[in-house]
C-alpha cells in the first residue's frame, strides 16, 4: 500500500498540515498547497449541501482518478485529514483511522500545540512516518 | 449559617463526620427550595453519607487510571504553569512544587501500606532503593530503569528512566528545549526525599540516544548534612 501524501485541514479550512511520503505527487509551493486546502475545504461545503443521498450530512469523501485516490475523513470537530494514495489501494480506511489516533495522541495532548494552528509536533511526526514509511 | 435554614439557603453545609449532621437525614439539593425526598441525587454525597476520607487507604492500590486522562490533565497543568511564570527556569520550579505536593502524601501512603514490616531508611542507597523500587511500581506500574552515582561528585546520583510517562505525548517546541516536563516527576522524588529527612535538590534532565529518545535523568544531589551523616555511619 503505498501512500503519497496527508493533508490535515482545521475547522476554518486552513492548512495545518502537509507531508509527502512519496515522489508520486508532483512538489508544489507551500502557498499552492493552501490554495489547495481552501479550494478543498469549500467543495466539500458544496458537496455536503447538494448531497443526492438523503440524510449523510457529509460531503466528499474520495476521488479517485487514474493516477491517484484520495480520501477524506471529516471528524466531528471538523478537522478534515486528506489522504492521497495509489489508485485501487483497499484498506485506506485503516490508515486514515490510525492517523487520526496518532492526532488525538501527539497533536491533542500536547500542552505546546495551540488548537487550529499549524502542526509542529515531533512526536507526532516521528510515530506517523514510523507508521507510514514501512508500509511502502 | 444556622441548621434550620438548610432548605431555604443555596449553600449545603459541608461535614465529613456524618454524626454531626442534623436537620432531615434525606439529601438536601443545594439550589431547589422544595421539601425534597431522597430521589433527587446529590453528586457530592453518596446516599449513605459517606465521604471520601471514609473508604479504605487500600481501595484505591490496585486501581489504575486511564493514561489519557491523565495526559490530559497534566497538559492543562503545564500549561497552567506556563501562563503564569516568565521563563523555562521558573516553569520547571513550578512543575516541581505541584510534584512536591503529591510526593509528600504519597510517602505517607506508601509507609502506611507496607505496614508492620516497614523499616525506616537510614542509608542513601536505602532510601534510593525504595524510590526506583516502592514509588516507581506505585505510581507508573514499572520500576525505573536505572540508579548510579555521579564519579565526579560525592553528593550527586542518578535515577534514570527511560521513557518518562508524564512525557509520552508532549513535544517540546525547539525554542524550550531545556524543558523536560518530568520536573514534575523530580517533584515527586524530591518530596519523598525531604520527608525521609535526606534534604536536596532533584532535576530532571534529558540524555536522548539513539534507540531511547525520551530518556530522562534525574539529577539528586543532596545537602552536605545528609553526606556528613553516612559517612559518620561508615
Amino acid at each position: 500500500m503505498v501512500i503519497l501524501s496527508l493533508l490535515i485541514l482545521n475547522k476554518a479550512g486552513g492548512l495545518i498540515f502537509q507531508r509527502d511520503f512519496n515522489e508520486g505527487l508532483k512538489k508544489l509551493s507551500s502557498n499552492d498547497y493552501l490554495v489547495l486546502a481552501g479550494t478543498f475545504h469549500g467543495v466539500h461545503a458544496i458537496t455536503s449541501r447538494i448531497s443526492p443521498v438523503r440524510d449523510s450530512g457529509g460531503g466528499l469523501e474520495v476521488l479517485e482518478s487514474d493516477r491517484f485516490r484520495m480520501q477524506c475523513f471529516q471528524t466531528l470537530t471538523g478537522t478534515k485529514f486528506l489522504i492521497f494514495a495509489e489508485p485501487n489501494q483497499p484498506n485506506i480506511d485503516v490508515v486514515v483511522k490510525r492517523v487520526y489516533e496518532l492526532y488525538a495522541d501527539y497533536v491533542m495532548k500536547n500542552p505546546f500545540y495551540q488548537i487550529e494552528m499549524p502542526i509542529r509536533c515531533e512526536a507526532f511526526e516521528r510515530n506517523l512516518v514510523a507508521y507510514i514509511k514501512p508500509k511502502q | 449559617m444556622q441548621r434550620g435554614d438548610s432548605l431555604s439557603s443555596p449553600f449545603v453545609p459541608f461535614s465529613p463526620n456524618p454524626s454531626i449532621q442534623q436537620g432531615t437525614p434525606t439529601s438536601t439539593p443545594p439550589l431547589k427550595h422544595t421539601l425534597s425526598s431522597s430521589t433527587s441525587s446529590n453528586l457530592r454525597y453518596s446516599s449513605s453519607r459517606k465521604s471520601i476520607y471514609d473508604r479504605h487507604l487500600n481501595r484505591s492500590q490496585r486501581s489504575e487510571l486511564s493514561k489519557a486522562s491523565f495526559a490530559f490533565l497534566f497538559g492543562e497543568m503545564v500549561q497552567y504553569a506556563q501562563k503564569r511564570v516568565n521563563g523555562i527556569a521558573d516553569l520547571e520550579k513550578k512543575l516541581n512544587l505541584h510534584g512536591y505536593s503529591i510526593g509528600q502524601r504519597l510517602l505517607e501512603l506508601l509507609l502506611w501500606r507496607e505496614g508492620r514490616s516497614a523499616k525506616r531508611e537510614t542509608r542513601i542507597l536505602g532510601i534510593l532503593q525504595f524510590i526506583t523500587t516502592t514509588v516507581y511500581r506505585s505510581i507508573f506500574n514499572k520500576p525505573a530503569d536505572g540508579l548510579e552515582k555521579s564519579r565526579d561528585n560525592e553528593d550527586e546520583y542518578m535515577l534514570i528512566d527511560n521513557d518518562p510517562m508524564v512525557n509520552s505525548y508532549i513535544s517540546v517546541p525547539k525554542e524550550m528545549s531545556q524543558l523536560n516536563c518530568a520536573a514534575f516527576v523530580a517533584g515527586i522524588i524530591e518530596a519523598v526525599l525531604d520527608g525521609c529527612l535526606f534534604p536536596g535538590r532533584v532535576t530532571a534532565h534529558s540524555v536522548p540516544t539513539e534507540q531511547l529518545p525520551a530518556k530522562t535523568v534525574f539529577l539528586i544531589k543532596f545537602d552536605e548534612s545528609v553526606i556528613e551523616r553516612e559517612s559518620v555511619l561508615g
